[in-house]
């Protein structure tokens, strides 16, 4: 048994980041609603993300936050157009059940 | 040993919070518990020295995106979820490919850097407002401005989206 570090080890940080975006890939694999579908995504984005600043932490430098910070940017954009097309698709069927949107499936 | 319980408390606070994300019925339960997520990250990037981050993480996700999805969640008055009966091929391979998952992402990021230091809170300062914003306006002069492209397309197209009126 090694003596506990002063300090967090970084592969505590790395196996939250993982966990966290397991978690969301299920989800994202088991939920029918697609809101819900939709935040696991944001989930798994923000797993990455720890990844990231983490990385930054352990090289020393700023690189690693831009990416977060773009990662970010992105995620919003991807959030407004992805709610607008969820608005559309209940406009359309009047469901939110995912099983029940497969026009492309036939 | 301060860092440790720190991390010990949000690492536990956002797992909860996620394994509610999936587990909750109803979309608003999951929208409320990944705002948790979402600000024990924030404490966890203030860990790691990234200040500016951590702030944007509370104003951009837990703040302007979750309320997109809340609003959402209102406007079209999303219920209790309706379940189906799953395909075999979920219900067996589902849990054991999920966990394969784990195990392989575990291992690999646990292994990759086995003689690295402990992070500790002050080793790393570079994450400051100033320190990101100069990095932003230097070396990434260019995907900063490609970002603004983006950011108006995305707006556009969700506008375009939310008036069309389809057959």
């Amino acid at each position: 048994m090694p003596p506990i570090p002063n300090g967090v080890p970084m592969s505590f940080y790395l196996g939250l980041s993982a966990l966290l975006f397991v978690i969301g890939v299920a989800g994202f694999v088991l939920r029918r609603n697609i809101i819900t579908v939709f935040m696991c995504i944001e989930l798994m984005l923000n797993a990455v993300n720890l990844s990231f600043v983490t990385f930054a932490n352990y090289h020393k430098q700023v690189a690693g936050h831009i990416f977060t910070f773009f990662v970010m940017v992105v995620a919003a954009a991807e959030a407004a157009v992805g709610l607008a097309i969820i608005l559309t698709v209940f406009k359309n069927r009047t469901t939110l059940n995912i099983d029940e949107v497969d026009s492309l499936k036939n | 040993m301060m860092d440790l319980l720190f991390f010990a408390i949000f690492a536990t606070v956002a797992v909860l919070c996620a394994i509610n994300v999936v587990l909750q019925k109803h979309p608003i339960s999951s929208a409320l518990s990944l705002v948790g997520v979402m600000a024990s990250l924030a404490v966890l990037y203030l860990l790691l020295g990234g200040e500016f981050i951590a702030m944007a993480q509370i104003i951009v996700y837990a703040g302007a995106v979750m309320v997109l999805f809340i609003f959402v969640i209102m406007l079209l008055n999303a219920g209790i979820e309706v379940r189906r009966g799953r395909s075999w091929m979920a219900t067996i391979f589902g849990v054991p490919a999920l966990l394969g998952l784990l195990g392989v992402l575990g291992y690999l990021l646990v292994r990759w850097f086995p003689d690295a230091p402990a992070i500790k809170f002050g080793d790393f300062t570079g994450g400051t407002a100033k320190e990101v914003g100069y990095a932003l306006f230097t070396t990434y002069l260019l995907p900063f401005e490609v970002t603004s492209v983006l950011i108006l397309i995305a707006i556009l197209g969700a506008v375009v989206l939310a008036r069309k009126e389809l057959d």
